[in-house]
């Protein structure tokens, strides 16, 4: 689960990090009296799930109360890479002498937190790596040690942070280890953390991710979730305990399992075919949510084709089938089917299916190349 | 002829009276698995599946009484780092942890602790292990793997199951097939594995069941390099996958560039593994 700026910047606030004075805004109004609040030069920044707000046009600096009612009138509502801006964060304008960057995030092959400082901050992490990466520094946290003031002084003596920075900056560095381990969060960044003119670090972008499967032990986390920024269709289907991930081609997948579904939209691609979806339906799936997961898929306008691939173990093939027939029951779908069920009560499941208007596959290839065929027919009609 | 898992595993169940505990218990002694004792807490005392399974109340007494000394787990994952870090200090050498959606933070502390004490974890997150024959721990389907000299080891489960599915009706057998888990932090690596199947006499040839995220398959192609003799056919899931997107397993996912199924294929195709380009071509690339 992603944090907003001003969500992540409030968390880091909390462990110690210093970070600008402001407060968000949902409307125009709200946006001017904060400004007047803060008195002075502020920064209007969207708030939005998505990298590259400042190029789309959706960070503004402006110089009184009045300005910053007009700009939050432009900025609400506007498009940025597909999200609508609902909220923004009403900042006191920084002087920035100069701009790092701090990171946290998990090292799948150690095992353990990996703390990224650079001195190119302000700019995507990821951008250098690859085009400077030995302006990348790096220590690796022992998860029961915690992060120890020799590691942040190492990060900040490798970056060639000033030395009268070094104490402020390791006060940030542990902040932020905090705010990443007490939230379970998988990333934790602080791009750019600045210098200012008065010689001072501030926290001026923030970045948070959730780890969603710790979030049973965070409620008051979990309930900073911002669902406007979530696919309706994704949102629906974590509530039936579906995993789906929407993508843009046209022949609509249900499998059961999450590498067998992969496998199964490559499988798609390498006969000519686009997959419309990631659905894994998990193990065990009862008839009511195999219902809600073809409703999911039939109710996106850009499927021409329905793949189903259920390979039983603990998934009862004749579940499947019937969660198939009575989601038709409700749709009244005229979108052709391709159904492939292998494993548990496969006979029973087939012989269910075996009234319906659908098409039968004996192997995963076979089921792809019958999909793309149909989905292709459907697309001419 | 197997590895991690034969004849002389004696199981030990944790969360054997939960609903999946209790389905899977019974589908692996239909098996021929050993399962000689569970847990649960508080229900020590009882006995479960026709009263052939006594349960107790901690894995300690469990194995004092038992001699147990393999664990498979199947509690909730809020409780799954306590059951594991339980497994491993009572002096279990093999734990197998099915539950899927541990946490991050969780599985960080869990496996310094394990490595300290010398534990080996498969998971969390997998259909667990299955020497054909012998002896089936976690949840893959019994009867789509017949016994042969195929060794098998995934990230993923049912991928896995298509797999053993298409070998078997090939008429191929398995020595063992290793689920270890598609989670980012999990016990046992592909190269963990490799190095067992290639000093298990019985094993002549690996499948690798690879996907998108971190770098367990690159490292994989770099020992395949350097330390295997024994032919390895690989097939990675994820190639239509796009970038920041989880795809089911929490370590599914392209981050930053990193974890790409194409570089994966690449490293792999480098050092003369043949991929297939779907699960079922898998069979042909063996023959």
């Amino acid at each position: 689960m992603k944090l907003h700026e001003y969500q992540s910047k409030q968390l880091f606030a909390e462990h110690g990090v210093p970070i600008p004075r402001g407060r968000m805004a949902l409307n125009a109004q709200q946006a001017k009296s904060i400004a007047e609040e803060l008195s002075g030069r502020v920064v209007i920044k969207s708030q939005v799930l998505v990298g590259g707000r400042g190029k789309a046009g959706g960070i503004r600096l402006v110089n009184s109360p009045e300005e910053a009612e007009d700009v939050a009138t432009q900025l609400l509502g506007m498009n940025i890479k597909g999200l609508s801006v609902r909220r923004l964060l009403i900042d006191e304008a920084a002087e920035i002498e100069s701009e790092i960057y701090l990171g946290i995030t998990n090292d799948r092959g150690a095992k353990c937190p990996v703390m990224i400082a650079s001195a190119e901050g302000g700019v995507e992490i990821e951008e250098v790596a690859r085009t400077t990466p030995d302006k990348i520094v790096r220590v690796w946290i022992n998860p029961l040690l915690g992060l120890r003031s020799y590691q942040a002084r190492f990060l900040a003596s490798s970056i060639e942070l000033p030395r009268k920075h070094w104490k402020a900056f390791t006060q940030i560095a542990k902040g932020l280890f905090l705010s990443f381990m007490e939230t379970d969060a998988t990333l934790a960044e602080i791009n750019p953390l600045v210098i200012t003119g008065d010689g001072r670090l501030l926290a001026l972008d923030g970045k948070m991710v959730l780890d969603d499967n710790a979030l049973f032990r965070h409620v008051e986390l979990a309930e900073m979730r911002d669902i406007d920024e979530e696919e309706p269709a994704e949102r629906e289907a974590r509530k039936y305990g579906l995993s789906y991930v929407k993508l843009d081609g046209d022949i609509g997948c249900m499998v059961n399992g999450a590498g067998l579904a992969m496998a199964s939209m490559d499988v798609i691609k390498l006969y000519g075919g686009s997959p419309a979806n990631f659905l894994d339906i998990g193990g065990g799936a009862g008839s009511e949510k195999v219902a809600a997961a073809l409703s999911i898929i039939l109710k996106d306008p850009s499927v021409k084709a329905v793949l189903f691939n259920i390979f039983g173990g603990i998934t009862r093939c004749d579940e499947v089938a019937r969660g198939i027939l009575s989601a038709l029951d409700d749709l009244e779908s005229d979108i052709p089917m391709v159904v492939r069920l292998v494993g548990t009560n496969e006979t029973e499941g087939r012989q269910l299916l075996a009234d319906a208007d659908m098409v039968t596959a004996s192997s995963l290839a076979d089921a792809a190349k019958k999909a793309v065929a149909l989905a292709k027919e459907n697309k001419l009609q | 002829m197997s590895i991690l898992i034969g004849r002389e595993t004696r199981l030990l169940v944790q969360g054997i009276t939960g609903r999946e505990g209790m389905f899977h218990t019974a589908a692996m002694m239909r098996y021929g698995t050993k399962v000689v004792a569970g847990v649960t807490p508080g229900r020590g005392g009882e006995w479960v599946q026709d009263c052939k399974v006594p349960v107790f109340d901690t894995v300690q007494s469990a194995m004092n009484a038992t001699g147990a000394n393999v664990s498979v787990i199947f509690v909730p994952a809020r409780f799954a780092a306590d059951a594991m870090l339980e497994a491993s200090d009572a002096g279990i050498a093999l734990i197998a942890c099915i539950t899927e959606g541990v946490p991050v933070r969780d599985m960080m502390t869990v496996s310094y602790y394990l490595d300290q004490n010398g534990t080996r974890l498969i998971g969390p997150n997998s259909p667990g292990l299955l020497t054909p024959g012998e002896s089936k721990v976690g949840i893959i389907p019994g009867h789509i793997a017949k016994k042969g000299n195929i060794g098998i080891v995934s990230r993923s489960g049912t991928l896995t199951y298509e797999v053993l599915y298409a070998l078997k009706q090939h008429d191929m057998g398995v020595s063992t097939c290793v689920g270890i888990g598609g989670d980012p932090i999990i016990g046992t690596s592909f190269m963990d594995v490799l190095e067992m199947f290639e000093a298990d006499p019985h094993t002549e040839r690996v499948v690798l069941i690879g996907e998108i995220g971190g770098s367990d398959e690159e490292k994989a192609a770099d020992f395949i390099s350097d330390h295997m003799t024994k032919q390895v056919v690989a097939f990675i899931a994820g190639q239509s996958a796009p970038p920041g997107k989880r795809m089911g397993h929490a370590g599914a996912i392209v981050e930053g560039g990193a974890g790409l199924a194409s570089d994966k294929i690449e490293a792999l195709r480098r050092v003369g593994v043949c991929i297939a380009d779907h699960p079922e071509m898998i069979p042909e690339l063996l023959s």
